[in-house]
């Protein structure tokens, strides 16, 4: 039987046509901007009262919106109908609104329920077509290790006297290496032999002659990798905390190789509160119990079934000197947290709780936060934000012993709470310090127009080619076409399926790869005709023209492939979209031009006589 | 094989190679002469897109942010109401509200932001030696692949027609001062994909033809490939430059750039996948010995009735 396909073949080709134009539906619902509007603290519903009073308020305001849907986790979504209204929609539920909510801008699917639930979802826009801000911060994780040298040389002297180690004197290196200076050689081989037993981290080496000896530790790679990456998370924690509270409709918060984060705000345009917000610090305090009732000052615990606590007005210690925080479980499994503090704040915290051994330290965690104010102005009552300063208790614990460098939190209830309490201890800690390396800001205007732009451009060049295709190679032309179709359903399908993101330069890489999907159909149907002027049957000559071509076409992609490919790991952002899109591209078309055109090419021609090709 | 029907393409290749040598020369000095229009995407500073209500002069613009101590560069963007702010030397973020404020004290409105770019020199520099190490990977990557499918004397050809179209690309932009950023670099790399395949479906066919045709000199064993490729060869760059086409005109500024590469790219990809690999084959003396390791398979291939 010439140019036929078994059936499993052609039902296979058909599902995966299907299957691609399924997936790539839901790129034709597109979102519909909304405003969600959930309570501060987690679990809490949004009463139907506001639910209504909300409603009426956007009514007064002239702002066309659909009714509120409930989400599943008892917050409330109001769809708009215009995305530029998003802002003022917001600002009336502001003005609207009591205390404890959040409100945040958001996108709705429009996609049919049906097509969610089989997994189809649309393909995310990037910031040049959805519009927003763009961030990238640089991480000082030389900062963070400094800090940690320093925090090693105080606990160094501390133990070396401790353990009775005799040593001239403790001196840190400009380059970071840490020398301990010695008097004799015997000395200098007892402590190198205990300081490689107790600190694995440090690399030792013995150097210096006669009278002056000495032993040199330094950090090794791994630690000092563990100390920056921990800088890192510290700081990406503290991040997510922050761009959760902007309330952005899908942010992104990403390390980006060893020393940056990428914060990828869609829809924000105000960047300086934007940065405001992201730039701003937490902070700890760290104050004893007020002794007597009548004085220090009252605050309440962050777990509001607590209650209140009165602290002293003298602070012990603060969040910069607290160099590490982390849960664990004491020798009994039970929760614990352990504290490093800096030799600064270790000394205060020594000279502290030295005579108050039996009293209650308090941890105040201090967050800035942005309050709604009634105030007159102009003779009229307006809501206001306000920036003010909130101090809670995170921690209220019984002092057992004097505490130094090293401490520990113990009687916590869960492993949550102990993980939780380290959490916020690390956020309000110092973290190694963050400068903004980058910042793109693209207008919703023109995140619009470029929408118009990419999409317009694209359709036109694909008909264009579309076009070519049917002049040139006439029933074949229009067979590669419908190749195309499937090529592009499939390539949009796969890049919707692994949520990647469509910028720009991402349709351009549409646009190109279509053009150069052709190619695989040009090959072949040049090798047909060719067969055909050298005087093969038709039958033949499809067959010979598919299998010849095919090597060419397999050699020609995989270069492009490889250098696609270089182009993904180096790229960024929209590059990296682009890279992405081109190698979907080709990949998609050796499918689709090889053999989902030969599929219908065999439904034409196959097991029958043929005098003529229409080619 | 009618003889009529083959074009004596080899038979114009020294002044072809002749032209091609002068157009390498004129990109390599225009290169090193004027060196590129760095975007900001590789030099650092910042680029300020504002929307004014109604059409604005650039001098007032310039004068009132020299007034303030910006040193700014100031251009009509596309339309009389938008305007293209430039600050090479490197700033501060968040300069985008701060201009705004200058331009538009009352804050009427009258002056919106389009777009605010602040690119640290730091990571505009990273980003080019990524960049230019992409290239040089890339061009290796694909030298080794088709040394691995092609006799080496072919593998020469491809790479060297492939440094010709990214070395025209590149003197293209130096010598006219566009501007060079991440989406012209990209377009770069795709060129260099796209090259690589011209010459590779040219060289495929040289190989086919020096395997079946056993009599024929080089010289016209060359010229037959090449005449028998050649309508795949147009109508393929003709698909891809028709897409392109449509990049450049409709496509808006952002993609302006990208499109412009390739539409050089690819144009000096078909010509050179046409002359510069085959006339370097013929001089390094390619023959069919050349690919007498691999006649068995291809004696295999060839199975044809």
């Amino acid at each position: 039987m010439v140019n036929r396909y078994p059936l499993w073949k052609n039902l296979l080709i058909l599902a995966v046509t299907l299957y691609g134009f399924i997936y790539a539906t839901p790129n034709f619902f597109p979102d519909q901007p909304a405003i969600q509007i959930s309570r501060e603290r987690s679990g809490e519903l949004v009463t139907d009262g506001v639910v209504t009073q909300l409603g009426t308020a956007l009514d007064a305001a002239g702002i066309g919106h659909q009714a509120a849907e409930r989400l599943d986790n008892g917050s409330v979504m109001i769809r708009l109908q215009q995305r530029d209204q998003q802002l003022p929609a917001k600002a009336v539920i502001d003005q609207s609104l009591g205390e404890g909510h959040v409100v945040a801008l958001n996108l709705a699917p429009t996609t049919p329920q049906w097509l969610l639930a089989i997994g189809a979802k649309a393909m995310k826009l990037g910031l040049d077509l959805s519009g927003g801000v763009h961030f990238l911060m640089e991480v000082d994780t030389q900062a963070a290790i400094k800090q940690r040298q320093e925090i090693y040389v105080a606990e160094l002297r501390q133990r070396l006297r401790e353990e009775k180690l005799r040593y001239r004197q403790l001196e840190p290196q400009v380059d970071g290496r840490l020398r301990l200076h010695f008097n004799t050689a015997e000395e200098r081989t007892k402590a190198a032999e205990w300081v490689r037993g107790q600190y694995r981290e440090f690399a030792v080496t013995e150097g210096g002659e006669g009278e002056r000896l000495f032993l040199d530790l330094r950090l090794t790679e791994a630690k000092v990798k563990e100390i920056a990456d921990y800088a890192m998370e510290q700081n990406l924690t503290t991040l997510r905390n922050r761009v959760n509270e902007l309330g952005v409709a899908e942010p992104l918060v990403q390390r980006q190789g060893s020393n940056r984060i990428v914060v990828e705000l869609p829809g924000v345009q105000d960047t300086a509160q934007a940065k405001r917000t992201l730039g701003k610090t937490a902070n700890l305090e760290f104050r004893l119990e007020a002794r007597d009732p009548a004085k220090g000052e009252q605050f309440a615990f962050r777990d509001e079934r607590l209650g209140e606590a009165r602290l002293e007005r003298d602070v012990v210690t603060t969040g910069d000197s607290v160099s590490n925080a982390q849960s664990s479980y004491d020798e009994n499994g039970r929760p614990q947290v352990n504290i490093d503090l800096d030799s600064r704040g270790g000394k205060r915290m020594l000279d502290a709780t030295r005579e108050n051994v039996g009293r209650r330290l308090g941890v105040l965690f201090i967050e800035q936060k942005v309050r709604m104010v009634e105030r007159e102005r102009d003779g009229q009552r307006v809501r206001e934000p306000v920036r003010v300063n909130e101090r809670k208790i995170i921690s209220l614990a019984t002092i057992q012993s004097p505490l130094g460098n090293s401490f520990r939190v113990t009687g916590l209830d869960s492993p949550q709470e102990a993980a939780e309490l380290a959490l916020l201890l690390r956020a309000g800690a110092l973290a190694a310090p963050m400068v903004f390396v980058e910042e793109r800001t693209v207008g919703p205007s023109l995140g619009q127009e470029n929408i118009r732009l990419g999409t317009r451009s694209a359709l036109i060049g694909i008909g264009l080619v579309m076009l070519f295709m049917v002049l040139v190679y006439k029933l074949f032309g229009l067979i590669a076409n419908v190749a195309l179709m499937v090529n592009l359903a499939l390539l949009v399908a796969v890049m919707s399926l692994i949520s990647a993101t469509l910028t720009l330069p991402g349709i351009a890489g549409i646009v190109l790869a279509m053009g150069m999907a052709v190619d695989a159909n040009v090959l072949i149907f040049g090798r047909i005709r060719e067969e055909l002027k050298n005087g093969m049957s038709p039958q033949a000559a499809i067959s010979a023209g598919f299998d010849r071509a095919f090597l060419t076409i397999l050699d020609s992609n995989l270069t492009t492939l490889i250098a696609t490919f270089i182009l993904y790991l180096i790229g960024t952002g929209p590059v990296k979209g682009f890279a992405i899109t081109l190698s979907i591209g080709i990949i998609v078309s050796m499918f689709t031009a090889v053999t989902g055109s030969r599929a219908l090419i065999n439904l034409i021609y196959g097991g029958r006589k043929v005098k003529k090709l229409l080619i | 094989m009618a003889d009529e029907k083959i074009i004596d393409f080899m038979g114009w290749r020294k002044p072809v190679g002749g032209f091609s040598i002068v157009l390498m020369v004129v990109a390599v000095l225009a290169i090193a002469l004027r060196g590129f229009n760095l975007g900001l995407d590789f030099s650092g500073g910042s680029l300020i897109e504002l929307h004014f209500s109604q059409p604005a002069d650039p001098q007032q613009v310039r004068d009132t942010l020299h007034g303030a101590g910006l040193d700014a560069v100031v251009q009509h963007f596309g339309s009389q109401n938008e305007l293209l702010v430039r600050l090479h030397r490197e700033f501060k973020a968040g300069l985008g509200e701060e201009v705004v404020q200058l331009l538009d004290p009352q804050r009427s409105g009258s002056v919106t932001l389009t777009r605010a770019e602040f690119v640290g020199s730091q990571v505009g520099d990273e980003l080019l030696q990524k960049g230019l190490l992409a290239l040089f990977v890339a061009l290796i990557a694909v030298l080794l692949y088709v040394a691995w499918r092609f006799p080496w004397k072919f593998a020469v050809g491809a790479v060297l027609a492939l440094f010709h179209d990214v070395v025209v690309t590149l003197g293209a932009f130096a010598l006219f001062q566009w501007e060079f950023d991440l989406t012209v670099l990209a377009a770069v790399l795709a060129i260099i994909g796209y090259s690589l395949n011209d010459s590779i479906v040219v060289g495929d066919r040289i190989r086919e033809c020096f395997r079946k045709i056993r009599k024929e000199s080089s010289y016209r064993v060359i010229n037959i490939s090449i005449t028998q490729t050649l309508d795949r060869t147009i109508f393929t760059s003709l698909t891809v430059i028709l897409a392109v086409l449509a990049l450049f005109f409709l496509g808006g500024d952002a993609i302006h750039g990208f499109s412009k590469a390739l539409l050089i790219g690819v144009g000096f990809g078909t010509y050179s996948s046409v002359y510069v690999a085959s006339s370097l084959l013929l001089l390094l003396r390619i023959s069919r010995e050349d690919f007498l390791v691999q006649v068995k398979e291809a004696a295999k291939d060839d199975g044809r009735p």
